[in-house]
């Protein structure tokens, strides 16, 4: 039985729809991770799920009881997840206060808060600032006070929502360290809610992507990148190149798709005249100026129309018909002088490409 | 001019010498106000939670009411609580009129708008997302509730403070329901106010330095309170 369950869950702010018929079941153990870009209700969703609030719509199921039930079972189910909330508050007390007020709100008696409280500190390199108002922290040690005080409870389930943004690199990987430890050593559920979708793919065991109020897709971190099943959760996985299409043409697996008048190779299971989106990562896009120099299978004619300088990379429009967009080294910028109305080759191969169904 | 600098002079020698009387209504004055203020204390800090954390309609209304009666006059106070007590009102047969029990009891309703008041804007002034964040880490209601006035704990202390000040302060009310009874019921403020026009201006000089210096330690530690 899964630990943590909802059925067709909803909430409204004010009217306003922000999350509808949410479906989830969290294993015990399990790592599960959440993401969506800004908006999308993923705070919502957690705060419902850490029963902070009410859902307008559904049901919320906690080691199979119903969570909806009396105020004093909520506390209790509530007693078992913990929290750290996307910005986290601290009480204006010692660091150690702080990270006991969990343990002395459940008065577990006969358990050594002390011994507990400080080998949390220990966890998350805070020992030493036991005695310290945790008003002074600085935002990372914050955020590690809020962890802290999240897992001296021993939770069940802990929610963790975006529990790295606003924090600088070095702090980022600090934090994230920690919560590999964590999720290595401890039983716990972890939902952690992220927009970050590569930190979704290192920590998480699935991702759930969350947009405009729906899981749109529930799968391994591999699975949802290499094959986002909609547009939306393909654009918020950083595929760029959506282009839409009808396929011609099919031998085995291997498939002609017509875009714009041209015709791209790619392998797919969809039929002979299905409306198809067609999907390539810019980074899986080569440019050169001969066309004898690939391998690939898909081989354009193109005019460069914009490159964009992004740091040591470059993005490059080129029009072949239809608009590509790649992404390439500023060294390849340079030796292929690319700028423009330069004419050169865009290639890819067959597997770079994903197709999913289009349903406009 | 010289009547009056005799008196000062022989004021000071009564503070510095400790004299029995000065020393009696002092301490007298302050116990009465403590007594009420903590009374207060104990029935504001819960209900001005109660009120703060709860959704109810009229609350805001609720809260204006509260702020209306900061300052009632004392007088009145004074006046309901000596019908209520006197041999023909309601609870005359307990026999509390001119005791301190009076007193306290008129100053308790005296200051606790203030301190109601004063609770409710503490707790307003603490991010709702401190309780919020104790309820997630496990805490009741109650606990949650309690850890948020901890947290607005100098801004509760002025509540306290403003209305220590008010009770010790004042003078209508103690006269009317304590009746300034030597020995029983004498305080700072009736002691000054009655003394004085039978001629003891000594004394009432000396009450009044003492009177003054209390203000003024309650004014300090509150713009101290302020400052955190
Ligand atoms: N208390 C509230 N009242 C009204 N609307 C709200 C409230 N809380 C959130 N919303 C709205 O619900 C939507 C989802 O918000 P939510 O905070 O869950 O998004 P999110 O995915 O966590 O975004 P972010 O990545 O920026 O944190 C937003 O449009 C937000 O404006
Ligand atoms: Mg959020």
């Amino acid at each position: 039985m899964a630990l943590l369950e909802t059925r067709s869950l909803g909430h409204e702010y004010g009217g306003q729809t922000v999350l509808k018929n949410i479906n989830l079941e969290i294993s015990r153990g399990e790592v599960f991770a959440l993401i969506g870009p800004t908006g999308a209700g993923k705070t919502t969703l957690l705060r419902l799920l850490d029963l902070l609030e009410m859902p307008s719509t559904g049901g919320i199921y906690f080691d199979g009881r119903d969570v909806t039930s009396s105020e004093q079972s909520r506390l209790e189910i509530r007693r078992r997840m913990s929290f750290v909330q996307q910005k986290p508050i601290v009480f204006s007390m010692s660091v150690y206060d702080n990270v006991a007020c969990g343990l002395r709100w459940r008065q577990r008696k006969g358990s050594n808060t002390r011994k507990k409280v400080m080998a949390v500190l220990e966890l998350v390199d805070l020992a030493e600032h036991g005695d310290r108002n945790a008003k002074t922290l600085s935002g990372g040690e914050t955020q590690r006070v809020a962890i802290a005080r999240a897992l001296v409870t021993e939770p069940e389930v802990l929610f963790l929502d975006e529990p790295t943004a606003n924090l600088d690199p070095a702090s980022i990987s600090k934090v994230e360290e920690l919560l590999a430890q964590i999720i290595q050593e401890q039983r716990t559920a972890i939902v952690i809610a992220t927009h970050d979708l590569s930190q979704g793919q290192r920590l998480a065991h699935r991702v759930g992507v969350l947009i405009g109020g729906e899981i749109l897709q529930v799968g391994s971190p591999a699975e949802i990148f290499r094959s986002p099943r909609t547009k939306a959760v393909a654009e918020f996985v950083g595929v760029e190149n959506i282009l839409n299409g009808i396929i011609r043409s099919k031998e085995n697996n291997l498939a002609t798709i017509e875009v714009d008048g041209q015709f791209i190779e790619a392998v797919s299971h969809f039929a002979v005249a299905e409306k198809v989106s067609v999907l390539i990562r810019p980074e899986d896009i080569t440019f050169t100026l001969a066309k004898e120099t690939t391998s690939a299978r898909n081989v354009f004619v193109a005019e460069i129309t914009r490159v964009t300088p992004l740091g040591q990379l470059a993005r490059i429009e080129a029009d072949c018909g239809f608009i590509l967009l790649g992404v390439v080294t500023r060294r390849s910028v340079d030796e292929l002088q690319l700028s423009p109305g330069k004419k050169c080759y865009t290639s890819f191969k067959a597997t770079a490409v994903h197709v999913i169904k289009r349903w406009s | 001019m010289t009547e009056l600098w005799q008196g000062l002079v022989k004021a000071v020698e009564l503070i510095v010498s400790r004299d029995p009387e000065v020393m009696e209504i002092t301490v007298r004055s302050l116990a009465i106000s403590a007594t009420s203020c903590t009374i207060t204390a104990l029935v504001c800090l819960p209900l001005g939670s109660l009120i703060h954390f709860s959704r109810f309609a009229g609350k805001r209304a609720l809260v204006n009411l509260i702020q209306t009666f900061y300052s009632v006059p004392t007088v009145a106070i004074g006046l309901f609580i000596f019908v209520l007590l006197s041999r023909a009102g309601p609870l005359g047969e307990l026999g509390l009129l001119f005791t301190p029990i009076a007193m306290v009891l008129g100053q308790v309703l005296l200051v606790m708008p203030i301190m109601l008041g004063l609770t409710i804007s503490a707790l307003s002034s603490i991010d709702k997302a401190v309780f919020e964040t104790a309820i997630s880490l496990g805490a009741s209601g109650t606990q949650a509730s309690i850890l948020t006035l901890r947290e607005a704990r100098f801004a509760v202390l002025t509540a306290v403070i403003m209305a220590f000040g008010r009770a010790i302060s004042e003078v209508g009310l103690s006269l009317m329901v304590g009746g300034n009874i030597k020995g029983f019921t004498r305080t700072l403020t009736t002691a000054i106010s009655l003394e004085t026009s039978k001629g003891d201006i000594e004394l009432s000089i000396a009450l009044g330095i003492i009177l003054i210096s209390l203000a003024l330690i309650i004014n300090v530690v509150l713009s101290r309170l302020q400052q955190r």
